[in-house]
């Protein structure tokens, strides 16, 4: 392979933190692996968490730093989901790899280099069940010259006895204030200019995700030059403007299907993004003081079906009317009466998203089944959370939650 | 030659809509290396017009000088090997190519040809550049799995071979894609500026046009200026010198839906809807799209409706159009639709007028 230019070399890969000290906000784990770096004894590890929070990074980092450049290719095997990973690869690549024996700890040029290997399977939780299953015992076997790294974004996709088998490390999406250090640096670097505003909106629109932030702030500096603001990125990142959001709310506020209609239309001419419009909807309808609950829990039950059928391939236009007309209905008088009491409950859905936020959503859906909380209708959006895209889906749950329990 | 054809920009400054992403992308290319690109927007918006100004832009008139080819492909995929045909649009410089043409085997042709084209790596001499562009259209129809053998393509080659990505909705291009091509969203254009494109042409071919004759033509085309240009052609062969109440005649397949529309509205009976059906398979065979057909008919239907209805009728439209992209047979849809909607109106004809 030709050696990539460096103007080409994506931000995101040169400003990768090489070491697992510099790994931002992440303490616990960083805590752990320094611990690991110098007794050189590590168990088998699953690192979870949102996307962009520095998962594949540190694992990357600490296997570089356990065995230096020369020995890395010979004792670290990487696999993600874009390799071939079926139960076969499983049961011949990983298991000759685990196999293979290897020397004992002497350290070489300054690197700690323990005697065993390290196996990162990056996107875990893309692998099929069989191809987990068939990990379990290869993982125990070979556990004397072998360590393992999961790297997932949703833990409850990784089988029990594979998690109960490692040390197991959540990632937390990294604060606005480590964000915009990191953000900055880059941007001292690079000789870019960002105002204050921009950098507000640009950890807005990445939502913890540096990776993201980073990309953005690429692509923005690509096309606009040095200097960006805050409208620069929100083009390159496909937010959608919040006038544009507000203008749909509105007109289904108003209660014209048709005015509703020529926003959908309006919206769908100007190529932005449903899914993305069903996103940025669900956060106004939320933070919005002036409606009950019971609308609210009416308004992202929809948005989580309509998620769903964006996910199966269902029409852009068609699906963002259903919704603008069921938030509009939704909004009409009939359903306005309990306003007064949404301060004390709404709070209570605010702090299920905020748990949402930092356990991942699995643990939330069984306390709610603990509880015989779900409401039929409710699970039947849920049930969807296993297909693919369903943030909006875990709300539509939550906000079941919410109406079953004041009931 | 259609005007659409002729008139369409054939360089980045020559733009007539969207000059400020001409413009941008013209930097982008000239400054320096291009990276991925995802063009999305509604149809009609431009955007293979701009592609086709953007590839001129980074390899010269060389562009222009493409041939239609069909490859055939013999991939080795483990136990057997599969045959794929498709058809591509070559220039020395880029390859131009829908995916989607190749079914469920799209994934093997888009990890082949990408490797093809990485071995035949073009050197990087003065004034040439050491890459070549790989232009995919209607990603958006491609399936997840062609996606995902994307991801890692796109990263292993990007330094022979450049991807240009053009879809109608970035929602159905995964996330994994999308962050890895700088995104362009082409919005549709206004009706003022498909009038201000139409003004042009008619300037180029010294047309009279009468006042409001643009107007009248861009407020018909949707906001496509594609359609635009073809209503205006339309006129223009059918009446000239125009008139200030000549008729802009709509498409013929959207009169036809309008006529199942009212026919829907005016008896709702099992015998009207055999006749629907008939009218359905018409317009499924002369290859409309059913997705289209349920939504113009929607639409019809909405003009028409009282305001109470329509959020139910436009339910149920969502609903059967999801059916029918999971399911197989776009015809037992669209028909329960119409046979929804009868049954929606008529209990409410009964429960007004009794």
């Amino acid at each position: 392979m030709a050696p990539v230019l460096q103007s080409s070399q994506p931000w995101v890969e040169k400003y990768r933190p090489k070491q697992v000290k510099d790994v931002a906000h992440q303490d616990e784990v960083v805590r752990v692996l320094t611990n690991t770096l110098e007794t050189t004894n590590c168990p088998h590890m699953l690192f979870y968490g949102p996307p962009g929070t520095g998962k594949t990074t540190t694992a990357l980092a600490i296997a570089h730093q356990l065995f230096g450049p020369e020995l890395y290719k010979s004792r670290v095997l990487e696999l993600n989901a874009s390799d071939d990973r079926g139960i076969n690869v499983v049961r011949t690549k990983i298991k000759d790899f685990a196999a293979v024996a290897v020397g004992s700890s002497q350290r070489q040029g300054g690197y700690p280099c323990p005697p065993y290997k390290i196996i990162i399977l990056d996107e875990a939780d893309s692998m099929t069940e069989d191809a987990q299953n068939a990990l379990r015992r290869t993982m125990e076997t070979y556990s004397k010259v072998t360590r393992f790294f999961f790297i997932c974004n949703y833990i409850s996709r990784i089988i029990e006895p594979l998690a109960s088998r490692c040390a197991k490390f959540r990632f937390k999406p990294l604060s606005e204030e480590v964000m915009n250090s990191r953000i900055l640096h880059i941007c001292k670097e690079e000789g870019l200019n960002l105002d204050s505003e921009a950098l507000s909106t640009l950890s807005f629109i990445s939502q913890g995700d540096l990776r993201r932030a980073i990309t953005y702030l690429q692509g923005a500096a690509r096309l606009y030059g040095s200097s960006i603001s805050s409208k620069d990125l929100i083009n390159v990142s496909g937010v959608i403007p919040q006038d544009i959001v507000q203008a749909l709310f509105a007109a289904c506020k108003s209660g014209d299907f048709d005015l509703a209609n020529k926003e959908v239309n309006n919206i769908i001419a100007e190529g932005y993004p449903a899914s993305q419009m069903l996103s940025q909807l669900f956060d106004v309808i939320v933070e919005a003081n002036d409606i009950s609950d019971e609308q609210k829990e009416r308004v992202c039950k929809k948005l989580g079906e309509a998620d769903k059928c964006l996910v199966d391939g269902a029409d852009e236009y068609l699906q963002l009317l259903d919704v603008a007309s069921n938030t509009l209905q939704a909004l009409s008088a009939e359903f306005a009466a309990v306003a007064d009491q949404s301060v004390v409950s709404m709070f209570r859905l605010q702090l299920i998203l905020s748990a949402i936020a930092e356990l991942s959503f699995d643990l939330l859906c069984l306390r709610f089944i603990a509880a015989e909380m779900i409401l039929v209708g409710a699970i039947g959006a849920g049930g969807a959370v296993g297909v693919g895209g369903a943030g909006a889906n875990v709300v539509a749950v939550a906000g079941g939650g919410v109406k079953s329990s004041r009931s | 030659m259609l005007w659409v054809d002729k008139y369409r920009p054939k360089t980045l400054d020559k733009a007539l809509v969207h000059e400020d992403v001409a413009q941008n992308l013209k930097k982008l290319v000239t400054e320096q290396d291009c990276p991925h690109l995802l063009f999305y927007g509604p149809p009609g918006s431009g955007k293979k017009t701009l592609i086709m100004a953007l590839l001129r832009q980074i390899f010269g008139p060389a562009a222009d000088k493409v041939k239609v080819e069909n490859k055939a492909w013999k991939i080795d995929a483990g136990t057997r090997t599969i045959d794929v045909e498709l058809t591509t649009l070559s220039s020395t410089h880029h390859v131009e190519l829908n995916p989607s043409d190749a079914g469920f085997q799209d994934r093997y042709v888009v990890q082949e040809i990408i490797k093809e084209m990485a071995r035949n790596r073009p050197i990087d001499m003065k004034g040439r550049k050491g890459f070549k562009v790989l232009v995919l259209n209607e990603v958006d129809k491609l399936s997840k799995e062609a996606q995902h053998s994307l991801r890692r393509t796109m990263e292993k080659y990007s330094a022979s071979c450049r991807l240009i990505l053009c879809s109608n909705s970035s929602s159905k291009v995964t996330d994994a894609v999308r962050s890895r091509c700088l995104n362009v969203r082409i919005n549709a254009p206004t009706e003022e500026q498909i009038a201000k494109v139409l003004e042009f042409i008619a300037k180029k071919e010294g047309l009279q046009v009468p006042p409001g004759f643009y107007d009248r033509v861009a407020a018909k085309s949707n906001r496509s200026l594609r359609r635009a240009i073809l209503l205006f052609e339309t006129c223009r062969v059918q009446q000239y010198p125009f008139t200030n109440n000549q008729v802009i005649p709509p498409m013929d397949w959207e009169e036809y839906i309008s006529e199942i529309a009212s026919d829907i509205m005016s008896e709702q009976s099992p015998k009207r809807l055999f006749q629907v059906r008939g009218k359905l398979y018409e317009l499924l065979s002369n290859c409309i799209p059913p997705e289209i057909v349920l939504k113009r008919l929607l639409s019809d239907l909405l003009r028409k409706l009282d305001a109470e209805l329509k959020h139910e009728v436009c339910h149920w439209a969502a609903y059967y159009e999801h059916r029918m992209v999971l399911g197989q047979k776009a015809i037992f849809h669209l028909e329960a639709f119409v046979a929804k909607f009868m049954s929606i109106y008529k209990a409410f004809l009964l429960a007004t007028f009794g």
